[in-house]
């Protein structure tokens, strides 16, 4: 999408389904009864704070600088007739959990289990933000990128062929440039579709594993699964428990997984680590 | 069944640990490496540049000035000279006109109204002379520099310059023994200490963290600037002559924020080599790109988000700080008001360290918030050195006109240019506010280093000011 596209809309735009901004209502720490939950999860700085921002109504300090947001920010909004709390994640580089930032972000999205997770990318810096983006779609599918900084990649003469990204990771990808409010209502829009189930997303998972580990993988995923069979990623924790993750190593132990895999409804055990 | 469910659990661990037997080698870089490669392999297929680079990179130019060897931190220093030197003289005209209007105009017409009809004394005192002249200070003192500072601080923030700073910083602190981070939870600290503290989050060693949060404090945060403007405009720029006022006052207070900074890395090295031994850990720092500053967008949020904010805090504590300061300079006991008696008490320790019992009242008063110093000192100066007259509704009437009246009120209750010296000293280095220390305690979880960080700076700040008041009372006594 070039930014002329959105940057002008014709009166017809306002009939189009897509364009629904008056359909957003911003509810600000008014988070009860919520319908969904929606988390946020990127890199530092790519804007994650101003898209929470622009989404809830509520004014979270953004500053430009990596590291801002170091605790979970929560609000809410309600689109479409549906109430969804946002979860604004602190930005980190992975999800390996060797940090307290990345523990919280990680948890959250695995423990937490959000209904959809919106990764917010860096179009300047693709290749470094996609190192996350294929992590976070190895522990959840319901996933939708926020394309963001549209702008700069335009500043910087990089185009970016979004059609071509969502088929390649196998979920949807929304170009967006958050500072001025350019595709929100898409975005909007994709969160919806993931969360009432109406696209279904079919995520990259990561290949270039070496042909031991791929094995190892295999064999490990599948006695996952037979001990877990609703577990949504499986092959996620297979690879956490080969890389030694002691967490995940407890989560079994502990039966947090077993508690995942049954879908009940309970409180997110986000914080039991912190 | 739950038995059943354990031995499987313990299984899947099992089967792990055999296969992270078999496959060997560094399992984790085999898999960051596997992530890297998908994500270079995507990236290439979806990313095209278009023709050439743009003609040149301003982003990589700017960097390496602002990042460079030597022009590095005297940019840092003309943009903050820069910075304070706008604020001091654009606040210099409204704190005029707003201290006219709230103390000449409204405090009297208030006065006279609790008098007609028929307040009783004590009343129209606490609610008049305590609480309105408590927040109309805080008012004219405080609301036009905060006015200007936090904008164009922000703008800077947002404009990407403060990382760049961080950068700069970074291997001072490595040398300290400290986390490069703690130079970006340090330029938070210069908002709000409570918020530094808090994003000392982003250090992952306990060691280098600990030292972070206790050295916070020494970056000057949002209600201390305040005090730090007006006294270095009020002491210092009038020092000199008038054109140069505004630079000499922006220069002192740099100097202030410049001190706190070494101090920041002086305590930090003291601790890493004493308390706090340990390895150094290191970090890979991303600078930002430049973003063009929205320019109303953040006038608007940082008025909101601090300028208000912080009067806000400022208001909600000098309330019930004026009706205690009123109470306690009109409750006698033995002769005297409490307040007297207190100032009484505290004054040889104050006059010690080349302050005044006043200005140490002011600081017990102010703990819970920075931002009422010297409102409460004002106050407290007008109420308890003979200066009746403007808490009476009688006699002699105050011209608070401009600054210069304020520097009336307080050469009236006997400053010096050493006490102004050394109350911009002490304001930069005393014990961290209430909600500062609460939030220390909830991030260590350790009443010992929260009482470290609380007493150490106090500690270093009566040192600092009394070694200051000897060498200057020496000088001049030589002189």
């Amino acid at each position: 999408m070039t930014s002329e596209a959105h940057k002008s809309h014709s009166p017809v735009c306002d009939s189009c389904p897509v364009h629904h901004a008056a359909n957003l209502l911003k509810l600000g720490v008014n988070m009860t009864d919520w319908d969904f939950v929606v988390a946020l999860a990127g890199n530092p700085n790519t804007g994650k704070s101003t898209v929470f921002n622009a989404l809830t109504g509520l004014r979270q300090h953004t500053g430009n600088w990596p590291g801002k947001t170091v605790t979970r920010a929560e609000g809410g909004f309600d689109f479409g007739g549906h109430r969804y709390k946002l979860v604004d994640l602190p930005g980190t580089y992975s999800l390996l959990a060797t940090t307290m930032d990345e523990e919280i972000a990680r948890n959250f999205i695995l423990f937490g289990r959000p209904d959809v997770t919106v990764a917010v990318v860096d179009a300047t810096r693709l290749e470094r933000n996609l190192n996350l983006v294929l992590q976070v779609l190895e522990i959840t599918d319901r996933v939708v990128i926020c394309l963001n900084l549209m702008d700069e990649a335009q500043r910087h003469g990089l185009q970016i062929d979004h059609r071509r990204l969502a088929r390649d990771l196998g979920v949807p990808v929304v170009p967006t440039i958050a500072r001025y409010g350019e595709g929100l209502d898409q975005l909007l829009q994709a969160i919806t579709d993931i969360a009432t189930g109406f696209s279904v997303s079919k995520p990259h998972r990561i290949q270039h594993l070496t042909p031991a580990l791929q094995r190892a993988v295999s064999q490990l995923t599948a006695q996952i699964e037979s001990h877990y069979p609703r577990l949504p990623n499986a092959r996620w924790v297979a690879l956490r428990l080969l890389d030694g993750d002691q967490r995940i190593a407890q989560a079994i132990q502990r039966g947090e997984l077993s508690t995942l895999s049954s879908g009940t409804e309970d409180q997110p055990v986000v914080d039991r680590s912190l | 069944m739950e038995k059943r469910r354990e031995t499987t659990a313990e299984d899947i661990l099992q089967t792990a640990k055999a296969l992270r037997w078999e496959i060997g080698g560094n399992i984790h870089e085999k898999l960051v490496e596997a992530i890297y490669t998908d994500a270079a392999q995507i990236a290439d297929r979806t990313v095209t540049r278009q023709g050439v680079r743009p003609h040149f990179d301003l982003d990589h130019s700017i960097d390496h000035l602002v990042t460079s060897r030597i022009w590095g931190f005297p940019i840092l220093l003309l943009l903050f000279t820069l910075v304070f030197w706008i604020t001091i003289s654009g606040a210099n005209v409204p704190s005029r006109i707003i201290g006219s209007f709230l103390i000449d105009t409204i405090y009297p017409a208030l006065s006279d109204g609790a008098a007609n009809i028929g307040l009783p004394w004590w009343l129209s005192g606490l609610l008049i002379d305590g609480m309105y002249l408590a927040t109309a200070w805080v008012f004219s003192v405080m609301l036009p520099p905060m006015a200007i500072f936090f904008p164009l601080f922000t703008l800077l923030e947002d404009f990407g310059y403060l990382p760049r700073v961080a950068f700069n910083l970074d291997k001072i602190f490595k040398k300290c023994g400290a986390h490069g981070k703690q130079a970006l939870s340090m330029m938070m600290g210069f908002g709000c200490n409570a918020a530094g503290v808090i994003a000392t989050r982003i250090i992952d060693s306990p060691r280098e963290r600990l030292i972070a949060i206790i050295t916070n404090n020494f970056a000057l945060c949002n209600g201390r600037w305040p005090t730090q403007i007006l006294i270095a405009t009020i002491f210092i720029g009038t020092l000199v002559p008038t054109h140069l006022a505004g630079l000499i006052s922006a220069l002192s207070v740099v100097s202030i924020a410049l001190l706190g900074v070494m101090l920041t890395f002086i305590v930090s090295w003291f601790l890493s080599k004493t308390w706090l031994k340990g390895e150094v850990s290191t970090f890979s720092l991303e600078l930002p790109p430049y973003r063009p500053p929205r320019i109303l967008q953040t006038i608007y949020t940082s008025i909101i988000d601090r300028t208000i904010f912080v009067l806000w805090r400022a208001v909600i504590f000098a309330l019930p700080a004026g009706a205690v300061i009123w109470l306690s300079t009109n409750v006698h006991v033995g002769g005297l008001s409490i307040a007297q008696h207190l100032i009484n008490f505290l004054d040889p320790i104050g006059l010690l360290l080349g302050l005044n019992g006043v200005i140490l009242l002011a600081y017990i008063v102010a703990i819970p918030a920075n931002e009422i110093v010297i409102p409460t000192v004002l106050m407290l100066t007008v109420m308890v050195a003979g200066l009746q007259g403007i808490g009476a509704g009688a006699g002699v009437m105050f011209e608070l006109e401009s600054a210069i009246g304020t520097l009336d009120i307080l050469n009236a209750g006997g400053w010096t240019l050493l006490t102004a010296v050394n109350l911009m000293l002490f304001s930069l280095i005393h014990n961290p506010c209430s909600t500062t220390i609460y939030t220390i305690y909830k991030e260590t979880g350790s009443w010992k280093w929260t009482i470290v960080a609380t007493l150490l700076p106090l500690g270093l700040g009566f040192t600092t000011t009394y070694l200051v008041a000897q060498i200057w009372r020496a000088v001049a006594f030589v002189l």
